[in-house]
């Protein structure tokens, strides 16, 4: 969401205001938030992404050049945490591998925790997964949506099971 | 123009106000954010890769029970008014509608919807899974987003990894992927001045709070979107249950609130939702804004008994028909910039005036 007051910048802080008993909210960037004087609390903790992606290089190792370590490049999509802290979003799955510490250190300020503990996603069996035919009529029905999608290979076998049924 | 027609319930089941706690909840909504692991994301992504990502997730929900007979709709081929339309009812996000003339369209943006769930295709991440309920119905909705996740992750390859969950564009979705918003109506604790309290409360134990229209909208009318901050670290039910506890909080605080004000300050009330009741019955121009705010009004009104023969489905109902694309759909036609409150003005009138007919709001009970 853009600042609401200069429409430019990024908005970083949540403001919102009670007016005879009507309530808005609105965005602004850490500028007109200060041009206002509103305290803004931009510390990491309060706002985590925008405050990690504007710290992002200098919390990586010293001893290194600054902007190469911003240049290395994600094998899986060849962008850069410069295009990260730029965005704010990942180039694809690869990028959480291939900038592991730093998107670590953020996922563990954003949610207090690196560690997922819901549904754990097996994957797509080897064979796919069919609807169990529990009836004729189901598997034409299948079969119907299958030619409807244009999906033949699935089609091919929906109608071959059905045969076997028959 | 599109049908929306087509849809189930037009899409707008939600609004029924026939769920749980309709009386301050108008709708719950949870979704999940799904990536596909051989697909680059988003923001990094081309039009092709996107038009290979869309036809993928058409096939393979094609072979679901929840998405086999969804209504389809490829997004960037709309026009502009068609998409501020499904925006207007909450079925793409902003993002995806981009319902400004000037705002580029995504490409290969899609929709697919079936009963009360759906999924959008190249939104900020490549799979949006949602399902909007009418009412405080969080178990609902994530039992047909759940069920939804499953059946398509059989089929489609979805980026996971071992330690961090379901990877997302956005780092603040990774884990489990979901948000759970509850839109709840708290006039209550905004006329008692308690409601900064409760928001700064809530952000303290991890939950965040929109307007209307998600992240990024004002609140308007009263009406909050509450929703968990965090999504990694705690699994989804726990994740639902904490919401949960925490909306019942707010729901009694907002009854508690309401009661004050009925018992301390009747006269003000009732002059408060009365007068909102008139404007609208008999506005000739109303502004969104202020339509938005006149409804909490009747809303609270007729939640605390004092206005009757209005119901909360034609509330809500309003909520979304007023809005500049509905207008102009009821029309069929775009309307003019200085038209649009005049014929919102007169649509809230016709509703309401079929709803209470010639019966009249009948002079309220509370003796004062």
């Amino acid at each position: 969401m853009k600042c609401s007051n200069c429409g430019e910048r990024e908005g970083i802080v949540s403001l919102t205001t009670i007016v005879e008993g009507d309530v808005r909210t609105s965005s602004l960037c850490a500028k007109c938030a200060e041009e206002k004087g509103i305290e803004t609390g931009v510390g990491v903790s309060d706002t985590p992404l925008g405050g990690f992606l504007a710290a992002l290089g200098e919390s990586l190792d010293p001893d290194a050049p600054l902007s190469a370590a911003l240049e290395t490049r994600c094998a899986g999509c060849g962008s850069t945490l410069r295009d990260f802290r730029e965005t704010g979003r990942v180039g694809c799955a690869e990028c959480y591998r291939s900038f592991d510490a730093p998107l670590r250190e953020l996922l563990r300020r954003l949610h207090g925790s690196t560690h997922h503990t819901g549904t754990r996603y097996t994957g797509v069996p080897s064979v796919p997964a069919l609807a169990p035919p529990s009836s004729q009529r189901e598997l034409r029905d299948q079969l119907r949506r299958a030619i409807e999608a244009e999906q033949f290979e699935l089609a091919a076998e929906l109608r071959d099971r059905l045969r076997e049924t028959e | 123009m599109i049908d929306l027609s087509l849809l189930p319930d037009g899409g707008m089941a939600w609004l029924e106000a026939s769920g749980p706690g309709s009386h301050l909840v108008v709708s719950t909504r949870v979704r999940l954010a799904r990536n596909l692991q051989r697909h680059r994301f988003t923001t990094r992504n081309e039009p092709a890769e996107r038009e290979a990502i869309l036809g993928e997730v058409e096939l393979a929900a094609a072979a679901t029970q929840g998405l086999g007979r969804a209504v389809r709709f490829r997004v960037d081929r709309l026009d502009l008014l068609d998409r501020q339309l499904l925006h207007e009812r909450h079925l793409i996000s902003r993002e995806l509608a981009a319902p400004e003339a000037t705002t580029r369209v995504r490409p290969g943006g899609g929709l697919l919807v079936q009963d009360q769930a759906s999924v959008m295709v190249n939104e900020e991440d490549h799979l949006r899974l949602q399902s909007l309920r009418s009412g405080f119905a969080l178990d609902a909705a994530w039992e047909l987003v759940a069920t939804l996740d499953s059946e398509l992750g059989q089929r489609l390859a979805f980026a996971f990894h071992p330690e961090f969950g379901y990877l997302t564009s956005c780092p603040t979705n990774v884990g489990t992927g979901l948000r759970a918003s509850v839109l709840v109506h708290l006039p209550g604790l905004v006329l008692t001045k308690e409601i900064n309290k409760i928001l700064q409360a809530l952000t303290q134990v991890g939950l965040t709070f929109r307007g209307l229209y998600g992240e990024g909208s004002e609140v308007v009318g009263n009406l909050f979107q509450l929703s968990n901050q965090t999504t990694l670290g705690k699994s989804e039910r726990e994740l639902l249950e904490q919401l949960g506890k925490l909306v019942r909080q707010v729901m009694e605080h907002e009854e508690r609130s309401r009661q004050i004000l009925l018992r301390d300050a009747t006269a003000i009330l009732e002059d408060k939702v009365w007068r909102a009741y008139g404007l609208l019955r008999y506005a000739r121009t109303l502004s969104f804004e202020e339509t938005m705010n006149l409804l909490s009004g009747v809303r609270l009104g007729v939640g605390l008994g004092l206005i009757p023969n209005v119901g909360m489905y034609t509330l809500n109902k309003l909520l979304v028909f007023t809005q500049p694309a509905h207008l102009a759909a009821a029309q069929g036609r775009e309307l003019a910039e200085e038209e649009v409150p005049v014929r919102r003005a007169a649509y809230v009138r016709r509703i309401l005036d079929e709803e209470v007919g010639r019966r009249g709001p009948s002079a309220s009970t509370q003796s004062t």
